[in-house]
């Protein structure tokens, strides 16, 4: 398979993000426009807006962020020997095994250690 | 590429091959983007219609017959709303968001083979590329979220980013069996694997975990807890307002269906039907085995509560994870096995070939991979039957303790 083979993908996007645009120009067109302060406001519940509304986030949603890192890189080795399974034969699953208890070698410290608990 | 079909016709005709070639890509393309848009406004009304029978109301039934002009009428509406883009948003961002969202779910049915003959790009990789593109969906998501400007957006935002990646993993694992199974990652070969016998019957527990993680991954309930209306009052589209939440909307909706016809390619032998191999039929047979899974999914958001963010987080890391995992492994050693008895049907290389094998020639194999599916279930659900009890004998002895507390 050559590059050629993602020719429809390409135009797909290209397509894609056409047809976006255009409903997007759509409503531009056909909706009114009268943007007023209070009405460009963000949104808090019918109050004025209090602080910035990017701040700081809890750290937990960064481990899980870091955490998913190191899982999706691991799952992605697996896609490879998963397709050639069958010719990889029993010498495939050993190494595969051997790569797994890697990985779970790691996920039971994480466990252990606290990183997957939310409280 | 080779050049068939409307580009030999083109090219016969005198036109340049480059631009035949072109113009049938175009062509193709354009189709491949047509059914999904089409799709999504009866999806729309479909989904209207089975969440209000389920809630015990009628739904939308004054425009049009059954109501189902009623997604047009929303559309007109949705296009002559005011386009607000708040003060402080970072503009660039905040519209680029629901373009890319829209386009992510456009972008899966390239590989989605609706026929054996038509298919936006049989890409070798069509698992790897639907897990990149499925991926950019998240992404839309969180950059919605940021550049709003608006808390409860972010916090929208920062729950996407939890909930959605943490259950990808899960959703990976579970696509790693139909690959295995198949030894292909194309779609096309996919469900050509599948014509004796559907992957559900090999491998029921990678069907259901890749049913539950992509329910998460569409924030359906019980994981709907990305838009929690109750406290986040929409979660990352608030600020958005007519069409571009529209676009939000659709591309949610079209998701759960396009999910459904995932599952259907996986799992449910995608066009295959005992009996049937007619292309044109092959298509309805694809929708309509997609409604299945699109039923369920939708049957469960609105029969359920919604999970806390880290019962949501506990669920995935302690059990999915686990689970999919152990799964893909068992599933490669008896695939291993079987083959040495010789109970897998093999091609004159000696490889693992399911798609010329018939029903019967896969019978034996498929039934040894079902008991041991159920087989690695029975223990999981009697360990999460007896939490669960644990857990209601332990809130019951709490409230007595405090009856009498208070009782004193």
């Amino acid at each position: 398979m050559t590059l050629q083979a993602f020719a429809p993908i390409g135009v797909l996007i290209i397509i894609a993000l056409i047809i976006g645009v255009i409903i997007l120009m759509i409503s531009r067109v056909f909706g009114p426009h009268n943007p007023s302060f209070r009405k460009n406001a963000p949104y808090e519940s019918g109050m004025k807006p209090i602080g910035p509304g990017t701040r700081r986030m809890p750290v937990k949603f960064y481990l899980v962020a870091v955490l998913f890192i190191i899982f999706d890189v691991e799952v992605i080795f697996f896609m490879p020997w998963a397709v050639a399974m069958r010719d990889l034969g029993v010498y495939g699953l050993i190494v595969m095994g051997v790569f797994t208890l890697i990985l779970v070698v790691g996920f039971i410290y994480e466990w252990k250690k606290g990183a997957l608990e939310w409280e | 590429m080779d050049c068939t079909g409307l580009c030999e016709v083109l090219t016969q005709g005198g036109t340049d091959p480059g631009l035949a070639q072109f113009l049938s890509i175009l062509l193709g393309v354009l189709l491949v983007v047509t059914v999904p848009l089409i799709t999504v406004i009866f999806l729309i009304w479909i989904e209207r219609k089975i969440a209000a029978r389920i809630q015990d109301r009628l739904g939308p039934n004054r425009v049009g017959p059954f109501g189902l002009l009623q997604t047009f009428a929303d559309l007109i509406k949705l296009l002559a709303k005011e386009d607000i883009t708040p003060a402080s948003a970072d503009r660039l961002l905040y519209n680029a968001a629901p373009l890319l969202s829209l386009a992510a779910v456009a972008l899966i049915w390239a590989v989605v083979p609706y026929t054996p003959y038509h298919v936006g790009a049989d890409l070798d990789i069509g698992a790897l590329y639907f897990v990149a593109v499925a991926s950019l969906g998240t992404l839309a998501i969180m950059i919605a979220g940021w550049a709003s400007n608006n808390k409860y957006a972010l916090l929208g935002a920062f729950r996407v980013v939890a909930l959605l990646v943490s259950y990808e993993i899960p959703l990976v694992f579970a696509l790693l069996v139909p690959v295995m199974l198949a030894g292909s990652m194309s779609m096309v070969d996919i469900i050509h694997a599948q014509s004796g016998m559907w992957f559900i019957f090999m491998a029921p527990l990678a069907g259901v975990l890749f049913f539950i993680s992509s329910q998460a991954e569409t924030g359906r309930a019980p994981f709907d807890l990305i838009e929690a209306e109750s406290e986040l009052v929409a979660g990352f589209n608030i600020e958005y307002s007519g069409m571009k939440f529209g676009m939000f909307f659709a591309a949610e909706f079209l998701h759960v269906f396009t999910n459904g016809v995932l599952i259907t390619i996986l799992f449910l032998g995608g066009w295959y039907f005992p009996g049937w191999q007619m292309p044109l039929i092959a298509f309805m047979w694809l929708g309509l085995k997609a409604f299945i899974p699109y039923f369920i999914s939708l049957w469960i958001r609105n029969t359920v509560p919604r999970l806390r963010i880290d019962q949501v987080m506990k669920f995935n890391w302690f059990f999915l994870v686990p689970l999919s995992i152990v799964n893909v492994l068992i599933l490669a050693f008896l695939v291993m096995v079987l083959k040495e008895i010789g109970w897998v049907p093999v091609d004159e290389t000696g490889a693992m070939a399911l798609a010329q094998a018939g029903f019967i020639e896969l019978l034996p194999m498929t039934i040894v991979l079902f008991i041991s599916n159920v087989l690695i279930c029975v223990p999981i659900v009697n360990r999460l039957r007896r939490m669960g009890v644990e857990q209601r004998a332990a809130r019951e002895q709490l409230r007595t303790q405090r009856a009498m507390a208070a009782g004193d």
